[in-house]
């Protein structure tokens, strides 16, 4: 790391080209969201128009209005760094991914390799931002004060994780494996972004893959070209981009972005009394349930006694959506929702339901899902310090004339 | 004949170069991210833009010098921010004074 790099840093600032936008979000009423309002949207290499959250490292949101439909385009992705520099160029003739550590037959294996090597497998899965929705905690935390953008869903291919382990062959002893991509920070200070999981948890889950391909495309640069981790039903902190090296590790890995970063309260609810601090933490692992009416946008306004379709999505940390359902009324009553193809139980589920406003002034209509081992949404947000897990039933309002 | 040769082997390699990797140029820190002038504002551009822009301070929810003081030892004692004490002081209460409650 140290000097060389740290300059590359600043090179990199210096000749940067201004692409940014300069536009601030018209158009989908989060115009009036109060988190989101204001910000600047603007448009990064491969990508459309994203809010900007940050600029170095990048962090940028996706605008609701993309979530009108199950699968979000990869110009539209989200995108959510940690550490400055990241890779800017990435050239495969050279690139390798070496999987190492507490194995018989370390692999360095180049994109063609494998392609080659190893089976693709598919999966369609959300990929969320630990932190989605961050800004609306109250009282307010610390941290990326994400709207609820930090999210996208996608078709990725790739090869087993556990093939790959079975090719190098792991080691008696071994308890972890852990993942780190190009991404360096200049500072020698700064914890490198490495992250790791359990053996069990990744030999026990065929859908744990390294993704070459996201939406029938290589990954774009900012979602983690050339490869990167996908974890089926878990935050998107340990989906590692620009990933560069697995290695197996016979100890507990607990460096700074394991511990005591992205740590969840060892709760039931994962939650405790709003302002308090946790006993006791765990690392952040299966996502709760969550769902959102995308459509129409907010604020738009409705004909009374006339019918209106509603839609929307919902997802779960890979149980899979069992119903989705609204209520106008406050959530005193609820009616079901009609749902879309089912992509898998890691996917974003669409959900549709037809529903005539009431005949004058302001409705609201709440959404919530159930996944199938029954698990829901509460109508109070659960809290805790680093601002994680956010499913609180979610409400759009419309005007009705 | 030799140098046609070779030049069209070189534009080959070129194009396959070209095929296998990827590039991107990321744009400078957006102006929204800038910090409020005011006293202090200075040294907080100097030691707090050497790591990531200041859009993360600018968008964190309003603070006490309690929240501020944290942030800012943070950065020191987890990230290695390298600040003297002085500065450490004054950009606290800089960030406190134009990001306060
Ligand atoms: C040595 C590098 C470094 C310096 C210098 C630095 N920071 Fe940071 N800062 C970080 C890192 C790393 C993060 C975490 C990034 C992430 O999670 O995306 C961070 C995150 C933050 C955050 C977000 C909240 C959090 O805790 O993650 C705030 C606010 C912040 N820094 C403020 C400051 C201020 C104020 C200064 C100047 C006193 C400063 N930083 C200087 C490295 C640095």
């Amino acid at each position: 790391m140290g000097f060389l790099s740290r300059r590359q840093a600043l090179g990199a600032l210096g000749g940067a080209a201004a692409v940014v936008a300069g536009r601030t979000l018209t158009g989908w009423a989060q115009a009036s969201d109060p988190i989101v309002a204001g910000r600047p949207l603007v448009r990064y290499p491969q990508k459309t128009d994203l809010i900007l959250l940050t600029s170095r490292p990048p962090q940028l949101e996706t605008p609701m209005k993309w979530f009108d439909r199950a699968i979000t385009p990869n110009e539209a992705f989200f995108v959510r760094y940690h550490v400055f520099p990241i890779p800017t160029r990435v050239d495969l003739t050279t690139w390798r991914l070496r999987v190492g550590g507490h194995v018989d037959r370390p692999l360095e294996l180049s994109m063609d390799e494998l392609k080659a090597k190893f089976a693709a497998v598919s999966v369609t899965a959300v990929n969320q931002c630990s932190g989605n929705s961050r800004g609306r905690f109250a009282p307010r935390v610390l941290g990326g004060q994400w709207g609820d953008g930090a999210m996208g869903n996608a078709e990725w291919v790739g090869c087993r994780l556990r093939d790959l382990l079975t090719a190098a062959g792991v080691r008696q002893g071994a308890v972890e494996v852990t993942f780190d991509g190009l991404d360096k920070p200049a500072f020698g200070s700064v914890p490198d972004f490495v992250k790791s999981l359990s053996l069990g948890r990744v030999l026990d889950d065929g859908n744990v893959i390294v993704a070459y391909q996201m939406n029938g495309a290589p990954l774009p640069m900012l979602n983690g070209f050339p490869a990167r981790l996908i974890v089926p039903g878990w935050y998107a902190t340990y989906w590692v981009k620009n990933l560069s090296d697995i290695i197996v590790v016979d100890r507990p890995f607990e460096q700074f972005w394991m511990k005591p970063a992205y740590r969840i309260p060892d709760t039931p609810c994962g939650c405790v009394e709003p302002g308090t601090a946790p006993k006791a933490t765990v690392p952040i692992n299966r996502m709760t349930v969550r769902s959102f009416l995308t459509s129409p946008e907010p604020g738009t306004r409705l004909a009374g006694g006339r019918q209106a379709m509603l839609k929307g999505i919902a997802f779960d940390g890979g149980y899979g959506i069992r119903e989705v359902e609204i209520s106008d009324d406050g959530g005193t009553t609820w009616r079901r929702a009609a749902l879309g193809r089912d992509l898998g139980p890691y996917s974003f589920r669409e959900w549709s339901a037809a529903w005539t406003p009431p005949r004058s002034g302001a409705a609201k209509v709440m959404v919530r899902a159930f996944n199938r081992i029954g698990e829901s949404q509460g109508t109070e947000p659960l809290w805790n310090p680093a601002g994680y897990l956010r499913n609180v039933i979610e409400s759009v309002e419309y005007q009705v004339s | 004949m030799a140098t046609l040769v070779r030049t069209i082997i070189c534009a080959v390699v070129l194009l396959a170069g070209a095929a296998s990797a990827e590039e991107i140029t990321l744009p400078s820190d957006h102006p929204d991210g800038t910090l409020k002038p005011g006293p202090g504002s200075e040294v907080a551009q100097r030691s707090c833009a050497l790591c990531h822009s200041t859009d993360y301070i600018v968008m964190q929810p309003p603070g006490d010098q309690k929240q501020w003081d944290g942030v800012v030892t943070k950065m020191i004692k987890v990230f290695g921010a390298p600040l003297s004490d002085a500065d450490a002081k004054a950009v606290a209460e800089y960030l406190a004074r134009q990001y306060g409650r």
